[in-house]
């Protein structure tokens, strides 16, 4: 446990010690009150639009900002992650600082663990500062505060997953360029899967990155995608365990 | 203290070392010597831990690498070729950092950390970015880094390399001061850097260990050779032969045209009477010199035959 402390403190100020944080968080804050003051304004348009005029009662904040504005950050989230994870293992390879890490009594567990942590530390900062838009919104109006949640906790799952998926692309390779296009490409891969079928009940679609985030944006926790989040996490953190400890057997 | 036995370890077809085995025992410094891709770090590698050998064991302190890395790993302070240094840490956060991953105990932290730096000498840079500083400091926090948690063995792989002489001078210095109770195994492939800093030696070539002995033995062979070189002015047919009939010479063969190479028996001192002859028959003495065999000609020589 003190080992992966270790390890945590240290990436979170490496991540807040230099440019990294800062830039992570200033570009996806701006991105999503971009977006967010999109969303709102072609809400409040629509109030006024007289084709909406007779179903009003069916205009609410939820559907028409908070969903779609948790659909998007969902698309910001593919592109930064990787920005995020790439230089986690890649980086300590690169400086050969990863023969201190793995010549010091630490098992590799706990620096996979330590890092993960980290970067999901970061994350969790991006979402929580977000909320600021969200709390703008209570000020004016009056949003359902059920789907907003279980929103938020499906976006910090489905970031999970991606930083997980980002972690196990960067053990693979000492370049962090390849480290990020590789998990961009594994990710993608993972969100287009369940297009190729309609079906819902089919395995690709089961498979589908995002189609278990959008029940969560409707305002539904269901078990199945709670599980399908945290058993991706559980696998790519064990496949950059198995990476990292079979290497140095071959 | 370290113990290797018939290690071996291939990276696929490549076989990279090759039934290595020697003993370090504790208070020595062995000096592991040998060209670029000979296997140094390789071996340095596996007894560190970092990978695992295709086959043979290592024991650390009693310790198994394989069977039981962690403990091993605890004993050990390493040095990798690249010092492994975080560029955007200061050199203390940085020793703090390793203290704690190597564990040492929170209320000796301090203490051991201030201590490292005291003995290389880089108290005064502790508070400014790794980053910044130059290739000797940098070395020099390496090699606080893998005493910081004092260790009974500690592993220098290339300690010196790409340093200005006074530096390197300086680092030689201080794995002086590190040894004595600690065990230390540095690899160079810088000849005099063995003669100055250890007390045993390990000459490794293309994967094997080509010669291993303790250096006062070595040095003792080096003294006893006895070869003299002579270079005479006047050519004269029978040099060679008039040499020869001194009792004591037990060879001569004549390298160029006036540059001969004597061999004596053992013990026997023959520059006196040898100076007497040549200046007797006026043969235009131009040079007499003893040929000593230096560590590097013992060096090059194992390293050629073997290799050849």
């Amino acid at each position: 446990m003190k080992a992966i402390c270790t390890i945590l403190k240290k990436e979170l100020k490496s991540y807040f010690s230099s440019p990294i944080a800062y830039i992570v968080l200033v570009v996806f804050l701006v991105l999503s009150g971009i977006f967010f003051f999109l969303y709102l304004q072609s809400f409040v348009g629509s109030q006024f639009d007289p084709r909406f005029q007779f179903f009003k009662e069916r205009l609410n904040l939820n559907e028409f900002v908070i969903r779609p504005y948790l659909g998007t950050m969902s698309v910001v989230l593919l592109i930064m992650i990787p920005l995020i994870t790439m230089r986690l293992l890649a980086e300590e390879r690169k400086n050969s600082t990863a023969e201190l890490l793995f010549t010091s009594p630490l098992r590799v567990l706990h620096i996979v663990l330590g890092k993960f942590l980290a970067s999901l530390t970061l994350f969790l900062v991006m979402l929580i500062l977000s909320t600021v838009y969200v709390i703008v919104l209570m000020a004016y109006g009056n949003p359902d505060l059920g789907p907003i949640f279980s929103g938020y906790l499906g976006l910090f799952l489905l970031g999970a997953s991606f930083l997980a998926v980002g972690l196990f692309a960067s053990s693979l390779t000492e370049n962090q360029i390849v480290a990020a296009v590789v998990s961009f490409g594994i990710l993608l891969v993972f969100w287009v899967i369940g297009a190729s079928s309609d079906a819902d009940s089919s395995i690709m679609g089961y498979l589908s990155i995002i189609d278990h985030f959008d029940n969560f944006t409707k305002g539904v926790i269901e078990l199945k995608d709670v599980v399908y989040y945290i058993s991706f996490i559980f696998l790519g953190i064990f496949l950059t365990h198995l990476i990292l400890d079979s290497e140095r057997w071959r | 203290m370290i113990s290797v036995q018939n290690l071996t370890k291939r990276y696929g077809d490549l076989v990279a070392i090759d039934n290595v085995s020697f003993q370090v025992q504790r208070g020595e410094v062995l000096g592991f010597l040998g060209p670029n891709g000979a296997g140094k770090t390789t071996t340095m590698r596996i007894i560190t831990a970092y990978m695992p050998p295709t086959e043979g064991t290592v024991h650390v302190a009693g310790f198994d690498v394989v069977e039981n890395p962690i403990e091993a790993k605890r004993q050990i302070g390493y040095l990798p070729e690249n010092p492994p240094l975080y560029n955007d840490m200061t050199v203390d956060g940085y020793l703090d950092f390793v203290a704690d991953i190597k564990q040492v105990p929170g209320k000796n932290k301090k203490n051991r950390i201030g201590l490292a730096m005291e003995k290389c000498g880089i108290t005064d840079v502790r508070k400014r970015l790794i980053g910044n500083l130059s290739k000797g400091y940098r070395q020099r926090i390496g090699i606080a880094q893998a005493i910081v948690h004092d260790p009974a063995i500690i592993v220098l792989d290339e300690p010196t390399l790409g340093l200005d002489p006074k530096q390197i001078i300086e680092i030689r210095e201080l794995i002086k001061n590190l040894s004595g109770e600690r065990t230390v195994i540095l690899s160079t492939h810088v000849l005099p850097e063995v003669t100055m800093t250890c007390t045993r030696v390990a000459i490794i070539n293309e994967g094997r260990i080509v010669l291993e002995e303790s250096l006062d033995k070595l040095s003792e062979k080096v003294e006893t050779a006895q070869n003299l070189f002579l270079k005479i002015g006047y050519k004269e047919s029978g040099v060679k032969e008039k040499i020869l009939s001194f009792e004591a010479v037990s060879n001569v063969s004549e390298t160029s045209s006036g540059e001969f190479i004597i061999q004596s028996r053992e013990g026997k001192d023959i520059r006196e009477d040898l100076a007497k002859m040549v200046v007797g028959n006026g043969w235009g003495l131009l040079e007499l010199r003893p040929l000593t065999q230096t560590l590097e000609e013992i060096f090059l020589r194992v390293i050629s035959t073997e290799g050849g």
